[in-house]
């Protein structure tokens, strides 16, 4: 009878208890993008950065990073990122980087680079799980002396454990972070690696200087700064009404300080004024005066089906800080090589509530090949263009598809790209009238990079990882806008192109025949050598000036 | 039932019998032997100079336009049948005066540099006595570099367009040097040709009667030759084979003929040698060819008037006064050989559709815009060839000395 037992439910009971963030990261670490060692490596310097760079922007400061890999045995390596931002203070330090879902930027409704405060704690917690030691960091605010932390992770109980805590009276910046982890990982070049990564961030933070020093070279590579300001702060906003699903109105109801439902309505969203509140109780067919701790599930429910059906305008859009038109022209043209930039930015828009605004730019036709140039007398001439970078090329063959580059607030999303909203809209995109060839259904073929970028408030992903753009409608509609207006320039641009291949061709046949009806008409006529030369001379001009582009 | 039997006992001796019979009669019928004479019809040094002064003037003024800053431009007349006006008092295709102007721009700088340099060729040649066949003007473009033809059909083309520019000037392309590579047809019959020795000058006398199983070969040019004849009329045949059978027999003895072989539509130098015979010497010109719409309308219509494509040297080139012997529609009839023909293929239909439509000739002749619709009635095509059918020479015996009873009864 004993040999197979059912379990009882007190005895289950005693197998049932709380599972930890941590705890569940450990086993579930595909989820943050550490599936393997290749993507390790680049999710852990992705986070470093983003998080730098975030820093930076946020106290106005023009951001230096520097990041270096260094091989430590076959498979393990460790990372280093140091920034020049506003440094941490000292009792923050262990809560940001060892506890997971600890941070300013979750609840805030400000455009940002990192969202859930998961990633660089997951950082450091995956280099502890793969080599046994924790996350050290170093770090200085201005009113004070550095401080190098060592931790460790106790991940069943979500909380860091001091190893080490020093102040350091030597520390060589004014102000910044340093983050060092070894983890197991490899390190490979070529697309969706570290130094793609560190190129396509170059590209969209113009006003970055990135140091990069990958395994084994000597030198780090410097990716200058093209523009000189900080970007803007973008404002923070209160939720919209039409962004928030029925669980988290239920909270906020629950969390408020208002103890009338109209000013709830008034005070935690916005948007929302006597007159839209007002209509809103009035359709959910509660009282203004309700006690919002007070309201029941289904009186939420009810208020939350009234708020979408209630007109409410848009949400303001100061929350967003695109990259802009110039500072997309600069980072292309410093990081991208290439005889042609178009770049275009929409006009703010809302998806469920939540303000975005799409910029696109296109950087075309790969220098190093011959080119045909028209100078001001209008005559052509073939030119032959050095490249002028020497880091990795973004631009492909022109008979390879576009390379498209996605950015979410400024960060590249390197992989899941065929999910992706921004791919989906590229290939919606009829390219074809913009003088590019195209497959039915597939990228366009040139050489060509194709930059997306989303900045928004919230940033709808389509998994935790942070690596695909949900295909909501309003953003397709955005992106697709976008990508014509920039390819109708492309477009103008390549058939004008073509145009003065064209007539660079007509004018060498002309030059190939004309000295014959110079010679034709010597030997009939009989004049000397000389005359010869000047009625060719006198035909050409004839004949170019009949002939203007 | 007559023609019937005359074939089924055919033999050479019958057939030499009744030609000579029939060629006898023919010659009574004429009732006497002529001698006519003509002299070469042209004074050559007077051509030479006409040839180099026009050749001068169109470059001299693509030259003017140069320095003047103009884009030069030649001009020529178009070379078609819509630019073609027919007209029976004149008797050949005239050029109805349309001219093509072609300015100097990308798309024309090549053939504009390769007319001036086979103008300069022109004029080297004619100041040289010398000549070049259209290959040979082919050949000497390869010394040209860029501006060398790729294709003879290229050189063709544009030296098609230097001879109608220079025909506006009444200046013929022989007068220019460039002879066409294909000799003229074969001529048999009382005829002696007076040649000269281009070394010697020493003149050459061809009889005419006196080439055995062969013919007198027509040359490329004729104008400068001598003819002398006994004949009463010219007999154009369109294939080797008609001709071959015809001398082979003596019928051009017969007959009292000149037989001429066009072998297809003929070339410039047998209509002009044709024309020669037909004008200097005053012969009734008749035309033997096949019964379809290619021996009607492209041979025997090039033969009479010339053509669209080169209307601006029809004015020599062509016979007006030669008429139309057979094969005819009717005769395919008369002469019972409706089961000796061939169905008309599509593009025979097409030909004679597109003479009835748009040939001026046969706009202006009902007699022929009937015998053509009558031929595309039945449908058929009959060769020369086809009177084999009832024996190897009733051609010689019955068909030819029947016609030639009634020459007035002759399309035109």
């Amino acid at each position: 009878m004993a040999s197979r037992k059912h379990a009882t439910a007190e005895e289950m009971a005693r197998a049932q208890k709380e599972i930890s963030v941590s705890e569940f990261f450990a086993k579930n670490r595909h989820l943050l993008g550490f599936d393997n060692p290749r993507k390790a490596l680049l999710t852990t310097i992705k986070e470093a950065v983003d998080n730098s760079l975030d820093a930076c922007e946020e106290a106005g400061i023009l951001p230096e990073i520097s990041v270096t890999i260094e091989q430590i045995e076959d498979d393990r390596f460790r990372v280093v990122v140091e920034d020049n931002g506003p440094g941490i203070v000292r009792a923050q330090i262990p809560n940001i980087f060892g506890k997971l879902l600890y941070g300013s930027k979750f609840h805030s409704r400000r455009q940002s680079r990192g969202q859930q405060g998961i990633g660089i704690s997951a950082a450091g917690l995956y280099g502890q799980m793969t080599t046994g030691k924790g996350p050290r960091i170093e770090s200085r605010t201005r009113r004070g002396k550095a401080h190098r932390y060592e931790i460790q992770m106790d991940f069943t109980k979500n909380k860091p454990l001091i190893t080490l805590d020093q102040e350091l009276d030597d520390w060589p910046r004014p102000h910044g972070t340093t983050f060092a982890v070894t983890l197991e990982a490899s390190y490979q070049r070529g697309l969706r690696s570290v130094d793609d990564y560190i190129k396509q961030t170059a590209v969209a933070n113009p006003h970055a200087e990135i140091r990069y020093q990958p395994p084994g070279s000597d030198e780090p590579r410097v990716y200058p700064r093209a523009v000189k300001e900080v970007p803007e702060r973008p404002a923070e906003i209160k939720p919209h009404p039409y962004g928030v699903e029925l669980g988290e109105l239920m909270k906020m109801l629950r969390d408020t300080r208002c103890r009338w439902l109209s000013s709830f309505l008034q005070e935690e969203f916005c948007r929302v004024g006597p007159k839209v509140a007002r209509e809103i109780i009035a359709a959910a067919g509660l009282g203004e005066r309700s006690y919002p701790t007070r309201i029941a599930r289904e009186e939420a429910d009810r208020l939350y089906r009234a708020i979408q059906k209630t007109r409410i305008s848009a949400p303001p859009t100061t929350c967003l800080s695109p990259i802009g038109e110039e500072r997309i022209r600069e980072g292309l043209m410093k990081e991208c090589d290439a005889d042609f930039y178009s770049v275009a930015t929409r006009p703010p828009a809302v998806y469920r509530g939540n303000p975005f605004q799409i910029e696109v730019g296109i950087a075309w036709g790969k220098p190093g090949e011959e080119r045909l140039e028209v100078d001001q007398r209008g005559r052509i001439r073939k030119t032959k263009r050095k490249r002028t970078t020497d880091t990795e090329d973004l631009l492909g063959a022109a008979d390879e598809p576009v390379r498209v580059l996605r950015f979410a607030n400024r960060v590249p999303l390197l992989f899941q790209q065929s999910s992706c909203a921004f791919t989906k809209a590229v290939i919606q995109t009829s390219w074809k009238n913009y003088g590019l060839s195209q497959a039915r259904g597939a990228l366009p073929t040139g050489s060509a990079v194709i930059l997306v970028h989303m900045a928004s408030v919230w940033v709808p992903f389509t998994s935790e990882a942070k690596e695909a753009i949900a295909p909501y409608p309003e953003i397709m509609k955005e992106v697709k806008l976008a990508l014509q207006e920039a390819g109708r320039r492309l477009g103008a641009h390549i058939r004008k192109g073509k145009r003065v291949a064209s007539e660079y061709q007509k004018r060498n046949y002309i030059e190939k025949y004309l000295p014959h009806v110079g010679v034709g008409l010597q030997e009939i006529l009989g004049f000397d050598d000389e005359e010869r030369e000047e009625t060719v001379e006198a035909l050409r001009e004839s004949m170019e000036a009949a002939r203007k582009i | 039932m007559a023609a019937r039997k005359t074939n089924q006992k055919t033999s050479k001796k019958t057939a030499k019998k009744v030609a000579k019979k029939t060629g006898g009669t023919a010659a009574r019928k004429v009732g006497r032997k002529r001698k006519a004479g003509a002299r070469a019809a042209a004074d050559p040094a007077a051509l030479q100079a006409a040839a180099l002064e026009s050749i001068h003037q169109v470059a001299a003024q693509v030259h003017r336009d140069a320095r003047a800053g103009r884009l030069p431009q030649i001009q020529m007349p178009q070379r078609n049948l819509a630019n073609v006006r027919f007209d029976k008092k004149v008797g050949y295709f005239e050029m109805a005066g349309n001219l093509k102007t072609r300015t100097l721009d990308v798309n024309s700088v090549k053939t504009f540099a390769q007319t001036l340099r086979l103008m300069a060729l022109a004029k080297e040649m004619v100041a040289g006595e010398d000549f070049a066949t259209k290959r040979e003007a082919y050949y000497v473009s390869k010394n040209w570099g860029d501006a060398k033809f790729n294709e003879q059909r290229e050189s063709d083309t544009v030296l098609d367009d230097i001879e109608g520019m220079f025909s506006v000037k009444d200046v013929t392309r022989e007068e220019l040097r460039f002879v066409p590579e294909e000799h003229g047809g074969s001529v048999v019959g009382p005829l002696v040709v007076i040649d000269r020795d281009p070394e010697t000058g020493e003149p050459i006398r061809s009889d005419c009667t006196g080439m055995g199983s062969g013919a007198f070969t027509i040359p490329s040019t004729v104008d400068h030759l001598g003819l002398e004849t006994t004949a009463d009329f010219v007999l154009a045949i369109e294939t080797g084979g008609m001709f071959q059978r015809l001398n082979h027999h003596r019928w051009w003895r017969t007959a009292n003929c000149i037989l001429v072989e066009m072998g297809g539509v003929p070339t410039r130098a047998t209509r002009r040698f044709v024309r020669r015979l037909a004008d200097d010497l005053r012969l009734p010109v008749y035309a033997f060819v096949d019964c379809d719409p290619y021996g009607i309308c492209n041979i025997y219509r090039t033969l009479k008037v010339g053509s669209g494509s080169a209307a601006h040297v029809n004015r020599k080139y062509c016979v007006p006064s030669a008429t139309f012997l057979g094969v005819t529609p009717q005769d395919i009839v008369d002469f019972g050989l409706q089961d000796a023909t061939h169905p008309l293929q599509p593009v025979d239909v097409k030909r004679a559709k597109d003479a009835l439509k748009n040939d001026p000739f046969f706009q202006a002749w009902p007699k022929w815009r009937a015998a053509l619709k009558q031929l595309l009635k039945m449908g058929v095509r009959a060769e020369q060839q086809a009177f084999a059918k009832w024996g190897l020479n009733f051609v010689i015996e019955e068909y030819l000395p029947r016609k030639l009873k009634e020459p007035k009864k002759f399309l035109p």
